[in-house]
């Protein structure tokens, strides 16, 4: 009973992991079609900001839920309208320029804290017992606050007017401007939210992984696959994409080693992607935000 | 037909002779270490060559295309350990290469996936042989007698004279093989895109859906060149572990893979020439850049490429022609006027 408990833990946490590190790309793929290359550099970016705000007496908790995601997405909106801006429309312009600001970002943090890892954080909750077995308590809050942050992310999207306005944006942009609507703002807005969420999750990982200039190669093959195999839907495709490749990883990784898991992880996306070319919720859930 | 095909590659050969003569100059004239950086650039220059192929005439882009060198490199690696002796373990390294390329096209162009899912995906598979092959460091990773090493790699052994493995090839002797190797490539995908093949891939690049209507198999053909593609990548793999020395899994990583777009893009799509040129241009960039310590490689790579996605998006050697084309447009005009003038004068 302990062992079904623990394991079921670790998948959770494998699940909730992949959800929250993709949940940045989601946004700013699913409403402005752009793939944001730049993506794993934000989480990075979210990192050094709670590194460099607890080493300055900063309680690690606001560090965390506040500051990370304000600087990370202040610095999305200055990206959005000094260069995406200009590419709308022009997908693989829009890639290339991303990837030319992931090479720039990491250059930009190497030069200023170096190439090495600075003093790291240690994760702020101790560990939970039950029976012969123990977990981390800060995994058990990562699940969790993945859970609220979808949540209010859903509740955003569906009953504000903010919400309302990117959804009408996301579907019909002429439409939408012409209703009056300033499209380019609320692409400004959604690439900043989008980037703010990217940085919540690089500042709530730091204390797990430490920080490095080129952490986010490490990110965002995960975070690609489990976005393009989730599909369009933001929070529907990557609830899915997490669950079943997570799932699949977290199985795998417990029979075989971790080597193993990442190879599942990697061949069940590839034969998902050969069945189902526009993802999970191309297919199934269609509807779904 | 053929006669057509070598007119259209009339500049191709003068490139080819220009590398020619440099193959034969260059160890005359230039320092040994100089010469085993080169073939380190040569073998870079081949991987650029084999993306200037499949995006810049095939329309796919890769972002991944580094994944297939190193492979390559990896393969060559293994089996000439295995097999003592280089001769086959360079066909080997070729096959497996193209063979896992064919595999993953599959999955890709019959799945239909789209371009800019294309580029990611390939990225990604990328990124898990770089994250996979750092975790073989253990000595139960083996496969035959080679140990894959994990971070640290394994040492290549050089290549020797077709089946003969006691007579290695010193590394001025390298650098002969590597230029040739990218002589006979450049030639190769010169001639494939004048081909038939090659003009359908381009018809598909320009218009998937008219060249479909005209009866082509788009997938097939996208297929093709991008197993064609694969095999060149191989072989620069294979020269670059020759030239190094030996065989890392740095060579998958972020860095490297946006290296080979920004040549790419620099030199431009839609000539083979270019990004060629632009990776001699970037290797030396980059390695003075190594010797200073103010702005670092990403920094500036990454400073290139948005400057050139947003300025220049054809990239150098396109936009060269265009401006030559364009001045000389004008004066070929005045000459003519001068000419009629000439001709109302006599009368």
């Amino acid at each position: 009973m302990d062992l079904v408990a623990a394991i079921g833990l670790q998948l959770a946490y494998v699940i909730a992991n992949l959800a929250l590190i993709s949940l940045g790309l989601a946004i700013i793929f699913g409403m402005m079609r752009v793939i944001n290359l730049a993506h794993g550099e934000f989480l990075m970016l979210g990192g050094y900001t709670v590194v460099v705000a607890t080493n300055a007496g900063v309680n690690i908790w606001v560090a965390m839920l506040l500051l990370a995601p304000l600087v990370v997405g202040i610095i999305g909106v200055i990206v959005e309208r000094l260069l995406i801006r200009w590419l709308y429309g022009r997908m693989v312009d829009t890639l290339l320029a991303t990837w030319g600001l992931s090479l720039l970002l990491v250059g930009l943090v190497t030069s200023i804290f170096g190439a090495s890892t600075a003093t790291t954080v240690s994760p702020p909750l101790g560990v939970l017992r039950f029976g012969n077995y123990s977990a981390s308590g800060y995994e058990l809050f990562l699940i969790l606050i993945t859970i609220v942050l979808f949540f209010a992310v859903w509740l955003t999207l569906r009953f504000t007017k903010l919400g309302l306005l990117a959804r009408g944006t996301m579907q019909n942009a002429e439409m939408a401007s012409s209703l009056g609507v300033s499209t380019s703002r609320i692409y400004m807005i959604t690439f900043g939210l989008g980037a703010a969420v990217s940085g919540l999750a690089g500042g709530l990982l730091a204390p797990m992984t430490g920080v490095l200039p080129t952490i986010g190669a490490t990110y965002i093959a995960k975070a690609f696959i489990t976005v393009i195999s989730g599909g369009s839907a933001i929070l529907a495709g990557t609830t899915a994409g997490s669950i079943l490749l997570g799932g699949l990883n977290g199985i795998f990784s417990f029979i075989a080693g971790s080597t193993f898991g990442e190879i599942a992880l990697l061949i069940a996306a590839i034969l998902l992607l050969r069945l189902m070319p526009r993802g999970i919720t191309g297919r199934f859930f269609r509807k779904s935000l | 037909m053929s006669n057509g095909i070598l007119r259209q590659m009339r500049p191709t050969f003068f490139y080819a002779l220009l590398g020619l003569v440099f193959m034969f100059a260059a160890p005359q004239v230039l320092q040994l270490f100089t010469i085993i950086n080169l073939t380190t650039a040569i073998a870079l220059a081949v991987l650029a060559l084999s993306l200037a192929l499949i995006w810049g005439y095939g329309g796919i882009l890769c972002f991944g295309q580094v994944a297939f060198f190193g492979l390559g490199a990896y393969v060559y690696t293994i089996s000439a350990i295995n097999f003592g002796g280089s001769t086959w373990a360079i066909l080997v390294a070729v096959i497996v290469t193209s063979a896992f390329a064919a595999a993953l096209g599959y999955f890709i162009f019959y799945g239909r996936v789209s371009d800019v899912y294309l580029g990611v995906i390939t990225l990604t598979v990328t990124l898990i042989f770089f994250s996979l092959i750092r975790r073989t460091s253990g000595p139960e990773y083996k496969i035959g007698n080679a140990l894959l090493g994990g971070f640290n790699g394994v040492s290549s052994p050089p290549i020797n004279l077709p089946w003969n493995p006691t007579a290695f090839l010193f590394p001025e002797h390298v650098f002969y093989v590597a230029m040739a190797a990218l002589i006979l490539c450049y030639l190769f995908a010169g001639w494939l895109v004048n081909t038939k093949f090659g003009r359908v891939c381009v018809a598909i690049r320009e218009n998937e859906l008219r060249a479909e209507l005209l009866g082509y198999d788009s997938r097939l053909y996208k297929l093709g060149i991008f197993t064609i593609g694969a095999g060149i990548a191989a072989i620069g793999g294979v020269l670059f572990c020759n030239g190094v020395g030996r065989i890392t899994p740095d060579v998958f990583s972020l860095y490297n893979a946006a290296l080979t777009i920004i040549w790419v893009i620099v030199g431009g799509r839609g000539t083979l020439i270019g990004p060629i040129g632009a990776t001699f241009a970037l290797f030396y960039l980059t390695s003075a850049l190594g010797g200073q310590s103010l702005f670092n490689n990403n920094l500036v790579l990454g400073a290139i490429l948005i400057i050139f996605v947003l300025l220049v998006p054809k990239g150098v050697a396109p936009t060269v022609v265009d401006w030559v084309s364009a001045r000389r447009k004008p004066a070929a005009g005045r000459v003519r006027r001068r000419r009629n003038a000439r001709v109302e004068g006599a009368e």
